[in-house]
């Protein structure tokens, strides 16, 4: 068992056997329970709704690691799709050609960008809490969102955008081939990096990175410009699945991504923590809430589980620190 | 408390400690010690840092339980399992290193501090608190305003206010950590005369000090750990400075500095008349190759701010520094380790490493362009950076993934100078590199020193233990409130006259 356990550490790295064993527990719960669950059709519709909440996990994960909070991703990706909308509809509205949507997309990514790169000069600079500095640009976004659209929806684009969200390249559903991009990229960024590296230091102790020479402010600022980014790539992807843009859309993410980074393993006061198990807690979410609405739960009731989910596993997790500390 | 029995009680301990034991995560702190202090007595706690004496005092004011077995026994009462309250209703009172004191609070409310405290809430009667402290201040023979708030006063009247404090809870038995470890000569007389006073008084006074000089000139008796152990107890009559420096460390104490000439080589790092308001002005100096330039002097003498400077952590006002012959100005410490400068902090805890992390990401931190295949780290040049260094220094780790905060002072302080040297340096600081270290681990540093700089390395030393820098050092600085006062050579003066000027 022992021995078993060392290889699977030294294979996915130990932090992968909590999200693991959560996957299996659904896996198998729900198996048992409804005929439907272990079908294509489950995970075709799981493969469909994790980009969204991935991608923007993926955007609250950076700062977290560094010890902050982007508070403002959802708003930044629904600025960023309006960005996009925009384009598109001054080229032309529904016969808008693929110029225009690649000239909205750069666009929609300056945008996220900016917000982050705001966010990230005053944290670096001003030294505020992360917390504040992205409440505060949570608030402008949302209030500059609904001020230019009046609150309504923004729709009305060309056909070839709807494949962005509901499209599939050899059986594989678009949105998740971004994703799995994205988390590959964030991968390799964060684990090979000197970005990555410094993203770490910081988060354990800044002043320590500080007096070994890596520039922090220089770390801050990209580390909320990339995670601009990945918000407003959540929220291309988001335009196309509704085929509309409005603010507000996705808001309900915002504190699952939270709780996705804390699954996955993330130290919630930053320093540590790796993309990988993040994905499959992911995974782990959006299973446990196709398997409920399989079984007939409603889906508020699918919201609760979650929160029950994830105080079961910090007791657990605790339970296991004190259970290793005894073996020792 | 003047009784019958006093008659009889000279001649019993007043405190007194058997089969004493404490463990720290396997680590034995406390080996087997006993322990004795007799009424009035003026009696010494020796010992190198990291000998057991804090655990010891931390036994007796109760705030460790010792291992099975221990027999605490004070005025002939048996304490099997002493308390800090039950400590401290006894009449034994610890001054530590720190003092323990509330900066914002008046110094009435410092001294009367335990008569606040009880276990039901009642009003604050201001007049006792204040009659209460000029009492204890007067038994010192010492005047002090006992409304204003303590952070006016230097850290001598802190220490005479923590005194006092002592004194307020009906002392039988003071314990003084380090008392005299932040005082000039003058301050330190002074509280020799009040602890001669209250030794008068019949109040036991336990002095904790490394400082020999003073050991000598006020104790009775003398106790000293080595390694958690108990060496012995001996009179002071008789004993000579290096004979209690041989029993503290075990070993004769090889007074051979270790200065050489360099000033014929090259020289490296050029400071001149650097200056910073309020922290350090007009400082020069010529650092050559291959040369250990000590800095010294007491806390607030600017030496600290003097090496980030060095370092580009903050610009001097005015003066100029040169390296290798060209003028610098580092607009932060990215451009100094570029340069060829290292900085290793005095704390190591918070800014010299990064505790949580692993002894490979903090042994790489300050050099990732070395390690870089592309523009990605490279696993393999970075494993086999670390191991070169790793073993370079005798550096004793388990895996190299393990948290730095794993290895004890001495293998951190190791890893930190490897994270410089990583970086190529011309010139390493090295700020109090043997804080948190265990006297045997601080030769080992010492050596790595002597050893680079043989190889050509310039190093600056700073430490506020003139010995370390005495014996380690081709020259000493000696600075004092951000100035040069004096520059040693310890080939042409001896270590009495280096302490003197630095503690006067």
């Amino acid at each position: 068992m022992n021995a078993l356990a060392a290889r699977f550490n030294a294979i996915f790295g130990a932090d992968m056997a909590g999200p693991f064993a959560a996957l299996a527990a659904v896996l198998i719960f729900f198996g048992f329970a409804s005929p439907q669950f272990l079908t294509g059709a489950t995970f075709g519709s799981v493969a469909f709704q994790l980009p969204e909440l991935g991608i923007l996990t993926l955007a609250m994960l950076l700062p977290i690691l560094t010890g902050g909070l982007n508070l403002a991703i959802t708003f930044t990706a629904n600025i960023a799709g309006l960005t996009l909308a925009w384009t598109l509809q001054t080229n032309g509205g529904a016969d808008a050609g693929p110029a225009a949507f690649l000239l909205g997309s750069v666009l929609a990514l300056a945008v996220g960008g900016a917000s982050g790169l705001v966010m990230g000069l005053v944290i670096a600079f001003t030294r505020a809490h992360p917390i504040l500095v992205s409440l505060s640009m949570m608030i402008f976004l949302r209030g500059l969102g609904e001020f230019l659209t009046r609150g309504g929806d923004i729709s009305g684009f060309p056909a070839f955008v709807s494949p962005i969200g509901h499209g599939s390249i050899f059986g594989i559903p678009v949105p998740l081939l971004i994703l799995i991009a994205c988390v590959i990229v964030c991968h390799i960024l964060l684990s090979r990096s000197k970005l990555g590296f410094s993203t770490y230091m910081i988060g354990s102790n800044i002043e320590s990175a500080r007096y070994s020479g890596i520039n922090t402010r220089k770390v801050l600022v990209l580390v909320y410009v990339l995670s601009g980014v990945m918000a407003a790539i959540a929220g291309i992807i988001m335009l196309a699945r509704f085929n509309s843009v409005r603010v507000g859309h996705g808001e309900s993410y915002l504190l699952i991504t939270v709780l996705a980074c804390f699954l996955g393993g993330i130290n919630p006061f930053g320093g540590f923590g790796r993309v990988l198990p993040v994905f499959v807690a992911l995974v782990v979410l959006q299973l446990l809430s196709s398997g409920l609405n399989l079984l007939g739960a409603n889906q508020h009731l699918t919201t609760a589980v979650w929160g029950i989910l994830l105080i079961v596993v910090m007791v657990l997790r605790w339970f296991s620190a004190t259970f290793v500390k005894i073996v020792k | 408390m003047s009784t019958a029995t006093d008659e009889g009680a000279n001649a019993r301990p007043l405190l007194s400690l058997r089969g004493i034991n404490m463990t720290f995560g396997g680590v034995r702190a406390l080996k087997n010690v006993s322990f004795e202090v007799m009424p009035g007595e003026v009696h010494c706690l020796a010992g190198e840092n990291g000998s057991g004496k804090s655990t010891l005092i931390k036994v007796i004011s109760g705030v460790y339980t010792p291992a099975a077995g221990a027999e605490i026994v004070f005025d002939g009462e048996s304490i099997p399992h002493m308390t800090p309250g039950m400590a401290q209703a006894r009449g034994i009172q610890i001054i530590w290193q720190d003092l323990a004191l509330f900066p914002e609070m008046s110094v009435a409310e410092n001294i009367a501090f335990q008569t606040l405290s009880g276990a039901r809430p009642r009003p604050v009667n201001y007049a006792t608190i204040r009659s209460v402290a000029e009492e204890a201040l007067a038994r010192l023979g010492v005047s002090l305003d006992v409304d204003r708030p303590l952070k006016d006063y230097a850290i001598a009247q802190r220490q005479i206010v923590a005194i006092a404090r002592a004194l307020v809870g009906e002392a039988r038995v003071v314990f003084m950590d380090e008392p005299t470890a932040s005082l000039t000569q003058s301050e330190t007389d002074h509280l020799l005369a009040i602890v001669r006073n209250l030794s008068a008084s019949g109040v036991a006074v336990v002095f904790v000090s490394h400082r020999l000089a003073e050991v000598l000139e006020i104790s009775s008796r003398i106790t000293v750990l080595r390694d958690g152990a108990l060496v012995g107890v001996y009179p002071v009559e008789g004993m000579t400075q290096s004979k209690i420096t041989e029993l503290m460390t075990g070993r004769t104490f090889d007074q051979n500095t270790r200065a050489r000439d360099v000033s014929g080589s090259s020289v490296v790092l050029s400071a001149s008349n650097l200056s910073r308001p309020g922290e350090f002005s007009d400082i020069s100096f010529d650092l050559h190759r291959g040369e250990t330039l000590g800095i010294t002097g007491l806390l607030g003498s600017g030496r600290t701010e003097l090496a980030l400077t060095l370092f580009g952590m903050r610009r001097p006002a005015s003066g100029t520094v040169t390296l290798s012959g060209r003028p610098v100005r580092f607009a932060s410490n990215r451009e100094a380790i570029a340069a060829g400068v290292a900085y290793l902090s005095e704390d190591r805890l918070s800014l010299g490493l990064n505790q949580p992390q692993s002894i490979a990401d903090n042994l790489v931190m300050a050099s990732l362009n070395r390690i870089l295949s592309g523009r990605l780290i490279s696993t393999e040049k970075k494993r086999s950076l670390v191991s070169r260094w790793i073993a370079d220094l005798g550096v004793k780790i388990g895996r190299q993934d393990d948290a730095i905060s794993t290895l004890s002072g001495g293998n951190q302080q190791r890893v930190a100078i490897a994270k410089w040297l990583a970086t190529d340096p011309k010139v390493l600081i090295l700020d109090s590199p043997t804080v948190g270290v265990d006297v045997g681990a601080r030769a080992g540093i010492f050596e790595i020193v002597a050893r680079l700089a043989e190889a050509g390395l310039s190093i600056i030393l700073i430490s506020d233990e003139v010995p370390e820098v005495y014996f380690n050092a081709d020259r000493v600085i000696h600075m004092e409130k951000g100035r040069i006062a004096g520059v040693y050579d310890p080939r042409a003066s001896t270590l009495k006259d280096l302490e003197a000027s630095v503690y006067a």
